[in-house]
Protein backbone atom coordinates (compact mmCIF):
# COMPACT_ATOMS: atom_id res chain seq x y z
CA UNK A 1 0.00 0.00 0.00
CA UNK A 2 2.85 2.05 0.84
CA UNK A 3 3.91 1.92 -2.69
CA UNK A 4 1.24 4.06 -3.82
CA UNK A 5 2.58 7.61 -3.88
CA UNK A 6 -0.42 8.88 -3.37
CA UNK A 7 -1.02 7.54 -0.37
CA UNK A 8 2.24 8.02 1.24
CA UNK A 9 1.56 11.07 0.30
CA UNK A 10 -1.89 11.43 2.43
CA UNK A 11 -0.39 9.81 5.28
CA UNK A 12 2.16 12.40 5.22
CA UNK A 13 0.36 15.27 4.82
CA UNK A 14 -2.34 14.05 7.86
CA UNK A 15 0.71 13.68 10.43
CA UNK A 16 1.19 17.49 9.26
CA UNK A 17 -1.70 18.34 9.66
CA UNK A 18 -2.41 16.25 13.24
CA UNK A 19 1.08 18.94 13.93
CA UNK A 20 0.29 22.02 12.89
CA UNK A 21 -3.38 22.52 14.40
CA UNK A 22 -2.53 23.23 17.80
CA UNK A 23 1.20 24.82 17.33
CA UNK A 24 -0.58 27.03 14.61
CA UNK A 25 -3.13 28.57 17.27
CA UNK A 26 -0.15 29.81 18.49
CA UNK A 27 1.33 31.16 15.71
CA UNK A 28 -1.74 32.89 15.68
CA UNK A 29 -2.20 34.04 19.33
CA UNK A 30 0.88 34.77 19.74
CA UNK A 31 1.43 36.76 16.68
CA UNK A 32 4.49 34.75 14.85
CA UNK A 33 2.95 34.58 11.61
CA UNK A 34 5.94 36.43 10.25
CA UNK A 35 8.25 34.42 12.65
CA UNK A 36 7.60 31.35 11.14
CA UNK A 37 8.18 32.90 7.50
CA UNK A 38 11.77 33.62 8.39
CA UNK A 39 11.91 29.88 9.61
CA UNK A 40 10.84 28.64 6.25
CA UNK A 41 13.14 30.83 4.34
CA UNK A 42 15.64 30.07 5.85
CA UNK A 43 15.39 26.14 5.35
CA UNK A 44 16.01 27.10 1.84
CA UNK A 45 19.54 27.07 3.16
CA UNK A 46 19.03 24.18 5.00
CA UNK A 47 18.42 22.30 2.05
CA UNK A 48 20.96 23.09 -0.28
CA UNK A 49 23.26 22.41 2.83
CA UNK A 50 21.55 19.16 2.58
CA UNK A 51 22.56 18.32 -0.55
CA UNK A 52 25.60 19.56 -0.62
CA UNK A 53 26.83 17.05 1.75
CA UNK A 54 24.37 14.47 0.99
CA UNK A 55 22.60 15.03 4.36
CA UNK A 56 19.12 14.08 5.63
CA UNK A 57 17.04 17.07 4.56
CA UNK A 58 14.39 17.04 7.68
CA UNK A 59 17.40 17.23 9.79
CA UNK A 60 19.40 20.00 8.24
CA UNK A 61 16.74 22.12 8.08
CA UNK A 62 15.63 21.62 11.90
CA UNK A 63 19.38 22.75 12.37
CA UNK A 64 19.74 26.03 10.27
CA UNK A 65 16.01 26.72 11.55
CA UNK A 66 16.96 26.50 15.16
CA UNK A 67 20.11 29.02 14.24
CA UNK A 68 18.16 31.48 13.02
CA UNK A 69 15.95 31.41 15.64
CA UNK A 70 18.50 31.47 17.74
CA UNK A 71 20.47 34.38 16.48
CA UNK A 72 17.59 36.75 16.08
CA UNK A 73 16.86 36.16 19.73
CA UNK A 74 20.78 37.70 20.45
CA UNK A 75 19.87 40.30 17.79
CA UNK A 76 17.01 41.27 19.74
CA UNK A 77 19.18 41.76 22.95
CA UNK A 78 22.03 43.45 21.19
CA UNK A 79 20.10 45.91 18.53
CA UNK A 80 17.62 48.39 18.83
CA UNK A 81 16.00 47.46 15.86
CA UNK A 82 12.58 46.70 15.86
CA UNK A 83 11.88 43.02 15.65
CA UNK A 84 9.96 43.03 12.34
CA UNK A 85 13.16 44.19 10.24
CA UNK A 86 15.01 41.68 12.06
CA UNK A 87 13.11 39.06 11.09
CA UNK A 88 12.85 40.66 7.38
CA UNK A 89 16.95 41.02 7.77
CA UNK A 90 16.81 37.07 8.86
CA UNK A 91 14.70 35.98 6.32
CA UNK A 92 15.91 37.40 3.41
CA UNK A 93 19.17 37.13 4.01
CA UNK A 94 19.22 33.27 4.42
CA UNK A 95 16.75 32.79 1.59
CA UNK A 96 19.63 34.75 -0.50
CA UNK A 97 22.44 32.79 0.85
CA UNK A 98 20.58 29.61 0.16
CA UNK A 99 20.30 30.33 -3.81
CA UNK A 100 23.79 31.65 -3.92
CA UNK A 101 24.89 28.16 -3.05
CA UNK A 102 22.54 26.80 -4.88
CA UNK A 103 24.10 28.49 -7.78
CA UNK A 104 27.57 26.59 -6.69
CA UNK A 105 26.10 23.54 -7.10
CA UNK A 106 25.79 23.14 -10.38
CA UNK A 107 25.96 19.85 -10.35
CA UNK A 108 23.22 18.65 -8.50
CA UNK A 109 20.02 19.00 -9.99
CA UNK A 110 17.40 21.54 -7.58
CA UNK A 111 14.16 20.55 -8.45
CA UNK A 112 13.27 24.35 -6.88
CA UNK A 113 9.23 24.59 -7.66
CA UNK A 114 9.09 21.21 -5.44
CA UNK A 115 11.40 23.03 -2.95
CA UNK A 116 9.17 26.05 -2.71
CA UNK A 117 5.55 24.62 -3.15
CA UNK A 118 5.68 21.34 -2.45
CA UNK A 119 5.99 17.65 -4.23
CA UNK A 120 3.75 14.80 -3.42
CA UNK A 121 5.97 13.10 -5.73
CA UNK A 122 8.81 13.33 -3.75
CA UNK A 123 7.48 11.51 -0.07
CA UNK A 124 9.70 8.55 0.41
CA UNK A 125 8.40 6.48 3.57
CA UNK A 126 11.39 7.42 5.56
CA UNK A 127 9.98 10.89 4.77
CA UNK A 128 6.96 9.35 6.74
CA UNK A 129 8.88 8.05 9.71
CA UNK A 130 10.66 11.53 9.96
CA UNK A 131 7.00 12.96 9.76
CA UNK A 132 5.34 10.69 12.64
CA UNK A 133 8.06 10.23 15.06
CA UNK A 134 9.20 14.01 14.50
CA UNK A 135 5.27 15.06 14.66
CA UNK A 136 4.38 12.70 17.46
CA UNK A 137 7.36 14.42 19.43
CA UNK A 138 6.60 18.21 18.84
CA UNK A 139 3.09 17.23 19.79
CA UNK A 140 4.75 15.47 23.37
CA UNK A 141 6.99 18.22 24.06
CA UNK A 142 4.49 21.11 23.18
CA UNK A 143 1.99 19.34 26.00
CA UNK A 144 4.43 19.09 28.03
CA UNK A 145 4.95 23.17 28.13
CA UNK A 146 1.26 23.25 27.30
CA UNK A 147 0.23 25.32 30.97
CA UNK A 148 3.65 27.98 30.94
CA UNK A 149 3.11 28.60 27.18
CA UNK A 150 -0.68 29.26 27.13
CA UNK A 151 -0.62 30.90 30.55
CA UNK A 152 2.40 33.63 29.09
CA UNK A 153 0.25 33.29 25.95
CA UNK A 154 -2.54 35.07 27.70
CA UNK A 155 0.05 37.09 30.16
CA UNK A 156 3.45 36.84 30.65
CA UNK A 157 3.84 38.47 34.17
CA UNK A 158 1.47 36.28 35.38
CA UNK A 159 2.81 33.27 34.30
CA UNK A 160 5.64 34.21 35.87
CA UNK A 161 4.59 35.52 39.17
CA UNK A 162 2.94 32.23 39.58
CA UNK A 163 6.25 30.16 39.04
CA UNK A 164 5.70 28.60 35.43
CA UNK A 165 9.05 29.47 33.84
CA UNK A 166 7.12 31.13 30.63
CA UNK A 167 10.76 31.82 28.78
CA UNK A 168 11.32 28.46 28.59
CA UNK A 169 8.38 27.32 27.71
CA UNK A 170 9.19 30.02 24.87
CA UNK A 171 12.17 28.83 23.73
CA UNK A 172 11.31 25.35 23.61
CA UNK A 173 8.59 26.77 21.33
CA UNK A 174 10.92 28.26 19.35
CA UNK A 175 12.40 24.78 18.73
CA UNK A 176 9.25 23.60 18.11
CA UNK A 177 8.39 26.30 15.04
CA UNK A 178 12.08 25.06 13.74
CA UNK A 179 11.11 21.25 13.82
CA UNK A 180 7.61 21.56 12.25
CA UNK A 181 9.10 23.40 9.07
CA UNK A 182 11.74 20.86 8.87
CA UNK A 183 8.77 17.80 8.82
CA UNK A 184 6.52 19.59 6.75
CA UNK A 185 8.91 21.11 4.11
CA UNK A 186 8.31 18.11 1.49
CA UNK A 187 4.37 18.28 1.55
CA UNK A 188 3.65 21.89 1.78
CA UNK A 189 7.22 23.64 0.14
CA UNK A 190 8.99 26.60 2.25
CA UNK A 191 6.78 29.76 0.49
CA UNK A 192 3.47 27.90 2.03
CA UNK A 193 4.03 26.64 5.44
CA UNK A 194 3.33 29.78 7.35
CA UNK A 195 -0.48 29.06 5.57
CA UNK A 196 -0.49 25.50 6.97
CA UNK A 197 -0.03 27.28 10.30
CA UNK A 198 -2.09 29.90 9.94
CA UNK A 199 -4.84 29.36 8.17
CA UNK A 200 -6.50 26.38 9.92
CA UNK A 201 -5.95 28.04 12.49
CA UNK A 202 -7.49 31.40 11.82
CA UNK A 203 -10.59 29.55 10.25
CA UNK A 204 -10.62 27.32 13.45
CA UNK A 205 -11.22 30.94 15.65
CA UNK A 206 -13.87 31.90 13.81
CA UNK A 207 -16.02 28.86 15.04
CA UNK A 208 -14.58 28.91 18.67
CA UNK A 209 -15.45 29.53 22.02
CA UNK A 210 -12.79 28.09 23.90
CA UNK A 211 -8.83 27.68 23.49
CA UNK A 212 -9.48 23.69 23.21
CA UNK A 213 -12.11 24.17 20.45
CA UNK A 214 -9.68 26.16 18.90
CA UNK A 215 -7.04 23.54 18.97
CA UNK A 216 -9.30 20.75 17.32
CA UNK A 217 -11.01 22.62 15.10
CA UNK A 218 -7.69 23.68 13.79
CA UNK A 219 -6.45 20.30 13.78
CA UNK A 220 -9.66 19.00 11.85
CA UNK A 221 -9.68 21.75 9.36
CA UNK A 222 -5.97 21.02 8.27
CA UNK A 223 -7.20 17.40 8.09
CA UNK A 224 -9.63 18.57 5.44
CA UNK A 225 -7.34 20.94 3.80
CA UNK A 226 -4.80 17.81 3.23
CA UNK A 227 -7.28 15.35 2.16
CA UNK A 228 -8.97 17.87 -0.08
CA UNK A 229 -5.74 19.37 -1.54
CA UNK A 230 -3.66 16.07 -2.27
CA UNK A 231 -7.10 14.73 -4.04
CA UNK A 232 -7.12 18.09 -6.24
CA UNK A 233 -3.79 18.37 -6.89
CA UNK A 234 -4.02 14.49 -8.65
CA UNK A 235 -7.06 15.37 -10.16
CA UNK A 236 -6.02 18.70 -11.82
CA UNK A 237 -1.98 17.99 -11.80
CA UNK A 238 -1.45 21.38 -9.35
CA UNK A 239 1.64 21.32 -6.89
CA UNK A 240 0.46 19.56 -3.81
CA UNK A 241 1.16 22.99 -1.29
CA UNK A 242 -0.79 25.44 -2.84
CA UNK A 243 -3.30 22.92 -3.31
CA UNK A 244 -3.45 22.64 0.13
CA UNK A 245 -3.35 25.51 1.32
CA UNK A 246 -6.04 26.96 -1.16
CA UNK A 247 -8.36 23.83 0.02
CA UNK A 248 -7.70 25.21 3.98
CA UNK A 249 -8.95 28.90 2.28
CA UNK A 250 -11.89 27.63 0.89
CA UNK A 251 -12.51 26.20 4.70
CA UNK A 252 -11.76 29.63 5.90
CA UNK A 253 -14.49 31.60 4.04
CA UNK A 254 -16.92 29.07 4.95
CA UNK A 255 -16.11 29.40 8.57
CA UNK A 256 -16.70 33.44 7.83
CA UNK A 257 -20.24 32.67 6.89
CA UNK A 258 -20.75 31.41 10.43
CA UNK A 259 -19.88 34.59 11.82
CA UNK A 260 -22.23 35.90 9.99
CA UNK A 261 -25.15 33.87 10.85
CA UNK A 262 -24.32 33.81 14.38
CA UNK A 263 -24.05 37.60 14.43
CA UNK A 264 -27.82 37.13 13.37
CA UNK A 265 -28.87 35.10 15.86
CA UNK A 266 -27.35 37.21 18.30
CA UNK A 267 -29.62 40.24 16.86
CA UNK B 1 8.22 40.89 63.48
CA UNK B 2 8.00 36.65 64.03
CA UNK B 3 9.82 33.65 63.76
CA UNK B 4 11.67 32.95 60.42
CA UNK B 5 9.60 29.85 59.93
CA UNK B 6 6.48 32.02 59.14
CA UNK B 7 8.15 34.83 56.57
CA UNK B 8 6.90 33.86 52.91
CA UNK B 9 9.22 36.93 51.40
CA UNK B 10 11.52 38.98 52.23
CA UNK B 11 13.31 41.85 50.39
CA UNK B 12 16.72 43.10 51.51
CA UNK B 13 17.45 46.40 50.39
CA UNK B 14 15.34 45.89 46.82
CA UNK B 15 15.74 48.16 44.00
CA UNK B 16 14.62 48.10 40.54
CA UNK B 17 15.91 50.84 37.54
CA UNK B 18 15.62 50.90 34.10
CA UNK B 19 17.17 52.99 31.37
CA UNK B 20 19.35 54.24 34.52
CA UNK B 21 16.58 55.50 36.15
CA UNK B 22 15.53 53.86 39.74
CA UNK B 23 11.97 52.85 39.72
CA UNK B 24 12.41 52.09 43.41
CA UNK B 25 15.45 51.46 45.63
CA UNK B 26 16.39 50.35 49.32
CA UNK B 27 13.32 48.87 50.11
CA UNK B 28 12.99 46.16 52.85
CA UNK B 29 10.30 44.18 53.78
CA UNK B 30 8.51 41.28 54.90
CA UNK B 31 5.20 39.38 54.75
CA UNK B 32 4.30 36.41 56.87
CA UNK B 33 1.53 33.36 57.04
CA UNK B 34 -1.63 35.16 58.02
CA UNK B 35 -0.68 38.51 58.25
CA UNK B 36 -1.34 41.58 55.60
CA UNK B 37 0.90 43.40 54.00
CA UNK B 38 -0.53 47.12 52.72
CA UNK B 39 1.55 49.53 50.15
CA UNK B 40 0.76 52.99 49.86
CA UNK B 41 2.50 56.09 48.41
CA UNK B 42 1.61 58.36 45.87
CA UNK B 43 1.69 57.42 41.38
CA UNK B 44 4.81 56.04 40.39
CA UNK B 45 6.21 56.12 43.59
CA UNK B 46 7.15 52.50 43.14
CA UNK B 47 4.43 50.62 44.66
CA UNK B 48 4.13 47.99 41.68
CA UNK B 49 7.20 47.89 41.37
CA UNK B 50 8.01 46.67 44.57
CA UNK B 51 5.10 44.03 44.00
CA UNK B 52 7.14 42.67 40.66
CA UNK B 53 10.32 42.81 42.72
CA UNK B 54 8.65 40.16 45.62
CA UNK B 55 7.27 37.93 42.82
CA UNK B 56 10.35 37.42 40.96
CA UNK B 57 8.89 39.07 37.76
CA UNK B 58 12.13 41.75 37.87
CA UNK B 59 15.16 39.82 37.83
CA UNK B 60 18.07 41.83 37.53
CA UNK B 61 17.47 43.82 41.12
CA UNK B 62 19.60 45.73 43.66
CA UNK B 63 19.59 43.87 46.94
CA UNK B 64 18.02 40.29 47.07
CA UNK B 65 14.67 38.72 47.54
CA UNK B 66 14.20 35.43 49.38
CA UNK B 67 10.84 33.59 48.73
CA UNK B 68 9.84 30.83 50.49
CA UNK B 69 6.64 29.64 48.64
CA UNK B 70 6.01 28.90 45.38
CA UNK B 71 2.04 28.95 46.05
CA UNK B 72 1.61 32.50 44.76
CA UNK B 73 -1.57 34.33 43.92
CA UNK B 74 -1.32 37.19 41.70
CA UNK B 75 -3.56 40.22 40.69
CA UNK B 76 -1.76 42.55 38.73
CA UNK B 77 -2.68 45.82 38.21
CA UNK B 78 -2.64 46.61 35.07
CA UNK B 79 -3.72 43.35 32.66
CA UNK B 80 -3.64 43.46 28.73
CA UNK B 81 -5.33 39.97 27.16
CA UNK B 82 -5.02 39.34 23.49
CA UNK B 83 -8.48 38.90 22.39
CA UNK B 84 -7.38 37.05 19.57
CA UNK B 85 -7.56 33.70 22.16
CA UNK B 86 -10.93 32.51 22.90
CA UNK B 87 -10.88 32.36 26.81
CA UNK B 88 -13.88 32.36 28.99
CA UNK B 89 -13.80 33.16 32.66
CA UNK B 90 -14.16 28.88 33.64
CA UNK B 91 -10.38 28.92 31.05
CA UNK B 92 -8.88 31.48 32.53
CA UNK B 93 -9.24 30.34 36.38
CA UNK B 94 -7.17 27.44 35.55
CA UNK B 95 -4.81 29.45 33.56
CA UNK B 96 -1.67 28.85 36.11
CA UNK B 97 -2.80 25.72 37.57
CA UNK B 98 -5.34 22.76 37.05
CA UNK B 99 -8.35 23.13 39.89
CA UNK B 100 -11.12 21.18 40.93
CA UNK B 101 -14.32 22.75 39.57
CA UNK B 102 -15.73 22.68 43.00
CA UNK B 103 -13.04 25.50 43.77
CA UNK B 104 -13.26 27.10 40.39
CA UNK B 105 -17.28 27.30 41.44
CA UNK B 106 -16.34 28.29 45.11
CA UNK B 107 -13.63 31.38 44.49
CA UNK B 108 -15.98 32.84 41.58
CA UNK B 109 -19.08 32.61 44.25
CA UNK B 110 -16.96 34.28 47.16
CA UNK B 111 -16.57 37.19 44.60
CA UNK B 112 -19.78 37.11 43.16
CA UNK B 113 -19.34 36.75 39.07
CA UNK B 114 -20.46 32.75 39.30
CA UNK B 115 -22.99 33.62 37.02
CA UNK B 116 -20.10 34.77 34.42
CA UNK B 117 -18.55 31.55 34.52
CA UNK B 118 -19.17 30.73 30.55
CA UNK B 119 -19.00 34.21 29.68
CA UNK B 120 -15.96 35.33 26.98
CA UNK B 121 -13.19 37.28 28.99
CA UNK B 122 -13.51 39.73 26.22
CA UNK B 123 -16.90 40.44 27.28
CA UNK B 124 -16.85 41.34 31.28
CA UNK B 125 -16.97 45.22 31.91
CA UNK B 126 -13.75 46.24 34.11
CA UNK B 127 -15.48 45.37 37.50
CA UNK B 128 -16.38 41.83 36.46
CA UNK B 129 -13.22 41.33 35.44
CA UNK B 130 -11.42 42.62 38.15
CA UNK B 131 -13.56 40.49 40.20
CA UNK B 132 -12.70 37.19 37.56
CA UNK B 133 -8.80 38.34 38.47
CA UNK B 134 -9.79 38.07 42.52
CA UNK B 135 -10.94 34.75 41.74
CA UNK B 136 -8.26 33.15 40.02
CA UNK B 137 -6.05 34.48 42.64
CA UNK B 138 -7.62 33.02 45.41
CA UNK B 139 -9.00 30.14 44.22
CA UNK B 140 -5.95 28.32 43.99
CA UNK B 141 -5.93 28.11 47.98
CA UNK B 142 -1.80 30.54 47.43
CA UNK B 143 0.19 30.66 50.51
CA UNK B 144 1.21 34.54 48.81
CA UNK B 145 -1.18 36.52 47.17
CA UNK B 146 -0.05 40.14 45.66
CA UNK B 147 -3.19 41.84 45.21
CA UNK B 148 -2.18 45.40 43.14
CA UNK B 149 -5.26 47.67 43.26
CA UNK B 150 -7.83 44.47 43.33
CA UNK B 151 -10.81 46.43 43.52
CA UNK B 152 -10.35 48.97 40.45
CA UNK B 153 -13.52 49.63 38.97
CA UNK B 154 -15.53 47.49 41.44
CA UNK B 155 -18.91 49.61 42.33
CA UNK B 156 -19.05 50.83 46.19
CA UNK B 157 -20.49 48.00 48.17
CA UNK B 158 -18.95 45.58 46.39
CA UNK B 159 -15.07 47.26 47.19
CA UNK B 160 -15.78 46.84 50.90
CA UNK B 161 -17.15 43.59 50.39
CA UNK B 162 -14.08 42.11 48.45
CA UNK B 163 -12.25 43.88 51.10
CA UNK B 164 -13.85 42.03 53.95
CA UNK B 165 -13.43 38.96 51.55
CA UNK B 166 -9.20 39.46 51.46
CA UNK B 167 -9.09 39.74 55.20
CA UNK B 168 -11.53 36.46 55.29
CA UNK B 169 -9.21 34.94 53.31
CA UNK B 170 -6.36 35.98 55.16
CA UNK B 171 -7.36 34.35 58.47
CA UNK B 172 -9.20 31.21 56.94
CA UNK B 173 -5.71 30.43 54.56
CA UNK B 174 -3.41 31.57 57.10
CA UNK B 175 -1.99 33.10 54.00
CA UNK B 176 0.19 36.53 53.59
CA UNK B 177 -1.17 39.25 51.45
CA UNK B 178 0.95 42.09 49.76
CA UNK B 179 -1.57 44.47 49.07
CA UNK B 180 -1.49 47.93 47.24
CA UNK B 181 -4.11 50.17 47.56
CA UNK B 182 -5.23 54.12 46.94
CA UNK B 183 -7.84 53.82 49.29
CA UNK B 184 -6.90 54.63 52.62
CA UNK B 185 -10.32 54.50 54.06
CA UNK B 186 -10.92 50.51 53.55
CA UNK B 187 -7.77 49.17 53.23
CA UNK B 188 -6.66 50.10 56.74
CA UNK B 189 -9.35 48.03 58.78
CA UNK B 190 -7.02 45.13 58.28
CA UNK B 191 -3.53 45.39 57.27
CA UNK B 192 -1.02 44.64 60.41
CA UNK B 193 1.91 46.70 58.37
CA UNK B 194 2.10 49.79 56.07
CA UNK B 195 4.74 50.63 54.26
CA UNK B 196 5.03 54.20 52.77
CA UNK B 197 6.64 54.49 49.31
CA UNK B 198 7.93 57.69 47.43
CA UNK B 199 10.07 55.83 45.54
CA UNK B 200 12.05 54.27 48.60
CA UNK B 201 10.25 53.40 52.08
CA UNK B 202 9.57 57.04 53.45
CA UNK B 203 7.95 55.13 57.21
CA UNK B 204 6.82 51.94 57.97
CA UNK B 205 4.74 50.02 60.73
CA UNK B 206 0.97 49.87 61.48
CA UNK B 207 -1.59 52.00 60.08
CA UNK B 208 -1.62 54.21 63.62
CA UNK B 209 2.04 54.74 63.50
CA UNK B 210 2.39 55.78 60.25
CA UNK B 211 -0.47 58.06 60.86
CA UNK B 212 1.94 59.72 63.14
CA UNK B 213 4.82 59.81 60.93
CA UNK B 214 5.54 63.64 59.66
CA UNK B 215 6.97 62.05 56.68
CA UNK B 216 3.71 60.55 55.70
CA UNK B 217 1.65 63.70 56.72
CA UNK B 218 3.96 65.36 54.15
CA UNK B 219 2.97 63.20 51.71
CA UNK B 220 -0.34 62.46 52.23
CA UNK B 221 -1.41 65.45 53.72
CA UNK B 222 -2.42 65.85 57.14
CA UNK B 223 -6.40 65.05 56.61
CA UNK B 224 -5.18 61.57 54.84
CA UNK B 225 -3.28 61.21 58.45
CA UNK B 226 -6.47 61.74 60.50
CA UNK B 227 -8.16 59.18 58.25
CA UNK B 228 -5.57 56.76 59.28
CA UNK B 229 -5.58 57.05 63.01
CA UNK B 230 -9.17 57.47 63.63
CA UNK B 231 -9.87 54.55 61.60
CA UNK B 232 -12.47 52.05 63.28
CA UNK B 233 -14.20 49.49 61.71
CA UNK B 234 -17.14 51.12 59.96
CA UNK B 235 -17.69 52.97 57.33
CA UNK B 236 -19.42 55.90 58.18
CA UNK B 237 -17.47 58.37 55.67
CA UNK B 238 -18.28 59.59 52.51
CA UNK B 239 -16.67 57.78 49.67
CA UNK B 240 -15.60 59.75 46.18
CA UNK B 241 -14.87 57.34 43.41
CA UNK B 242 -11.90 58.01 41.34
CA UNK B 243 -12.29 56.31 37.87
CA UNK B 244 -14.42 54.31 36.72
CA UNK B 245 -17.47 52.90 39.05
CA UNK B 246 -20.08 50.75 37.97
CA UNK B 247 -23.29 50.03 39.26
CA UNK B 248 -24.72 46.37 39.68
Amino acid sequence: MLDDFFIRALIAGIGVAIVTGPLGCFVVWRRLSYFGDTLAHSALLGVTLAYSMEFNIAFSVFIISSLIALTLIQLQKRTNLPGDALLGLLAHSSLAIGLVVIGFLSFIRFDIMGLLFGDILAVTVDDLLIIWIGGALILLVLKLIWKPLFASTVNYELAEAEGLNPDRAKALFTILMAAIIAISIKMVGLLLITGMLIIPAAMARNISSSPQKMVMYSIIGGLLSVILGLFSSLEFNTASGPSIIAASLFLFILSLLNIKQSIKLKN
Amino acid sequence: MGSNQNILVKLNEAGFSLNNKWLVKGVSLQVEKGKIVTLIGPNGSGKSTTAKIALGIYKKIDGSVEKYTNKVGYVPQKISIDWTLPLRVNDFMVLTESISNDLIDEALSLTGVIHLKDKNLGDLSGGEFQRVLLARAISKKPELLVLDEPVQGVDFTGEIALYELIKKISDELNCGILLISHDLHTVMSATDHVVCLNGHVCCSGSPIDVAKNNEYKALFGEQASQILSRYEHRHDHIHTSEGEIKKN
